[in-house]
């Protein structure tokens, strides 16, 4: 079993630490991605054989699969799979940088300021618009992201900056995330409270975070973000592991520990501000994934590659299960929630069984 | 200092029941509060300002005193009392009961909270426990996890339906208005039996910093501390959701507060910080009545909006407030 979680591989007068079971949780969950994938893309209203479904993806197919799959199922699986992958990295980087797990995206308030951002664009573009409802409408759909990747960054500028005190110290830094994010979250109720109920609703249910409708223009901002940060976050690994002995033990080891822990907040933030620009909150994620796959790998930090993958595989399955298997249209959040919650639970009941065994 | 901050406690009750939309000279409150003789002030006094003064105290300390003994069991000074789900379970049955059986009166509301909060916590204490006593990071994932899917459910029918969303969305902010005190003698027995489990409790925690093994050689039963701890919070926090809804950061902060004030031994952690806690509830009561006159901010918004950016500076100005 030893020799299953990481073992040591040497050429000459190198070595490196492999991490076995990290590697192959996260190829089996990479494998259930492209099948989830793939099912994603062929079911709906125009239902698609899997396999014809492959086909298109490789240039085939004829011209209303190809407009089917690539126009509009394609970018609303991207943007979950990349969402998923997204969170579920940030996640675990600041879970790793606070060694606290309940230190996720949302508990630093970053999520709170996307959302008082679009939340405030919801409010004051409904009430303008009894007579320009279309308008309302237009200016929602541009300024939603907008709006809500504005609110992300302002806060997390903010956060950096009331943390700073010669040098940043990871614990501060969480207690005031807390501080801002309950400020923010109040603005939002007092924000929902005084709202007309209609705007009310068409805020709830962003705020739930839904993938209907997501397309291209969606889908690349957070693409992008992942191919430019997901290198950056590799990189620091290696810091990271050393940290986890505290900030004075990794220091011995040559660590840089500001800069580390810079890079992690910057990669950690830039992810959370797409992701929620495009979705909305999907509060659950960047919380629960990283622990599921900490609890799968069994390593002694939140698995970076494997929480990516299995960030992917839970919000690709929420989109799949709002799609094709619910008689109703449901934001996707709710569905990310009701799947990772009991998967967490049956893991927490399991390991407690193993360990008292 | 337990003694200032009962004083403290006391002059600001004394203040809710003389501020508000129509303020009242001191003397005439004291003069109501002895005999009510019918007047307008005695009115205003006797049915508005007597309820939520008593719902904002009571709250405050059961709050307060929670989220002490929360981060003390756990050892983590990020567990606030919501994260054992009592919060969510409370939101959830009453979002349940607005939608399923349109009940629409606040006191209506409390039985349900109570509910959903004690089965809720329940369900967490279930999961989170294993043979030897439940285990501290296990609980609050535990707690997290019955919190998230709990809040599924109450998204999707508020999501669902704009008529529960337009009932809900005034409860679940916190707020201690409205309110008579028949709520109050409703979780008064609940909020009694959790101060005295909070009282039994308290002297282990100090050992349980050590972790439960160190605290178990030195006598103390981890699995028995536990039990009164979370019951503790359970009973506390669903009572004092049940009659003022969910009033947010709290639980939290307060401790963070008690600490930086007096230090880290629970002896006095737990009852300052039940003081604070009702002295900050009230305050902010205050607060909402006085800013927006004649209209009110709901408590449970002055609370993170007031709350949110002290407790930034308090962390920036001090090294004494540690996790």
């Amino acid at each position: 079993m030893a020799l299953l979680h990481a073992s040591p591989l040497r050429v000459g007068a190198l070595s490196w630490l492999v991490p076995v079971r990290a590697g192959l949780v996260a190829l089996a969950g990479l494998v259930l991605l492209l099948v989830l994938v793939a099912v994603d893309l062929s079911v709906g209203d125009f239902p698609i054989p899997v396999r014809e479904v492959v086909a298109t993806l490789l240039g085939g197919g004829d011209a209303g699969q190809r407009f089917v799959v690539m126009e509009l199922r394609l970018p609303q699986t991207a943007v979950a799979a990349g969402v998923g992958a997204a969170l579920g990295l940030a996640g675990a980087l600041t879970q790793t940088l606070a060694r606290n797990p309940l230190a996720s995206p949302d508990i630093l308030g970053i999520t709170e300021g996307a959302a008082l951002g679009a939340v405030a664009v919801v409010v004051a573009s409904g009430a303008s618009g009894y007579g320009g409802g279309l308008v309302a409408g237009r200016l929602q759909e541009l300024g939603l992201p907008v709006a809500a990747f504005g609110g992300s960054v302002v806060t997390a500028l903010v956060l950096y900056a009331f943390s700073w005190r010669r040098g940043l110290d990871m614990q501060r830094l969480v207690l005031v995330g807390i501080g801002l994010g309950a400020a923010l979250a109040a603005a939002t109720s007092y924000l929902l409270v005084n709202a007309r109920i209609q705007d009310a609703a068409s805020a709830q249910v962003w705020l739930s975070g839904s993938l209907t409708g997501r397309g291209w223009e969606h889908a690349r901002p957070v693409l992008v973000a992942l191919v430019v940060l997901t290198p950056v976050a590799l990189l620091l690994v290696r810091s990271l592991n050393a940290m986890l002995l505290g900030d004075d033990a990794a220091r011995g080891l040559g660590v840089r520990l500001q800069l580390t822990q810079l890079g992690c907040l910057v990669v950690a933030v830039g992810l959370t501000s797409v992701s929620v620009a495009a979705v909305g909150p999907l509060e659950f994620v960047a919380f629960v994934v990283p622990q599921v796959a900490l609890r799968l790998t069994g390593g002694s930090r939140p698995p970076v590659l494997a929480s990516m993958v299995a960030g992917g595989v839970l919000v690709v399955g929420a989109d799949l299960v709002t799609r094709a298997v619910l008689p109703f249209a449901l934001p996707a959040g709710i569905v990310t929630a009701a799947i990772g919650a009991p998967y967490l639970i049956w893991l927490l009941v399991r390991t407690n069984r193993g360990r008292t065994a | 200092m337990l003694g200032v901050l009962l004083l403290a406690l006391a002059a600001t009750a004394l203040l809710s029941l003389a501020l508000g939309s129509r303020a009242l000279p001191l003397t005439t409150v004291v003069d109501v509060m002895l005999h009510d003789d019918g007047s307008e002030a005695a009115t205003i006094v006797h049915a508005l300002r007597v309820p939520r003064t008593v719902l904002a105290l009571a709250v405050g300390v059961a709050l307060g005193v929670a989220g002490a003994l929360m981060q003390g069991q756990t050892r983590n000074p990020l567990a606030d009392p919501g994260l054992l789900g009592v919060e969510a379970g409370a939101s959830c049955a009453v979002v349940l009961a607005i939608y399923g059986l349109h009940v629409d009166d606040l006191a209506g509301y409390a039985w349900f909270a109570l509910a959903g909060a004690g089965v809720a916590a329940a369900a967490v204490f279930a999961i989170g426990s294993t043979r030897g006593g439940p285990d501290p990071v296990t609980l609050v994932l535990a707690g997290a996890a019955v919190s998230a899917l709990l809040g599924a459910v109450t998204q999707a029918l508020v999501v669902r339906d704009a008529e529960t969303l337009d009932a809900f969305r005034f409860w679940v902010v916190g707020s201690a208005s409205g309110r008579s005190l028949s709520v109050f003698w409703e979780v008064a027995p609940f909020l009694a039996s959790g101060l005295v489990l909070a009282a039994l409790s308290t002297p282990g925690l100090n050992l349980l910093q050590l972790g439960d093994d160190v605290a178990a050689s030195l006598g103390l039963s981890p699995w028995r501390q536990k039990a009164l701890g979370v019951g503790a919070v359970m009973l506390l926090t669903g009572a004092a959701t049940a009659a003022c809804g969910p009033i947010a950061f709290v639980g939290l902060v307060v401790p963070h507060l008690a600490r930086w004030l007096g230090g880290v031994d629970y002896r006095w952690l737990v009852p300052a910080s039940g003081l604070l806690g009702g002295l900050l509830v009230t305050l902010a009561d205050i607060a909402g009545r006085l800013v927006v006159r004649p209209a009110e901010l709901q408590v449970g918004i002055v609370m993170a909006l007031v709350g949110g950016p002290a407790f930034v500076l308090l962390v920036r100005r001090t090294r004494a407030v540690r996790i």
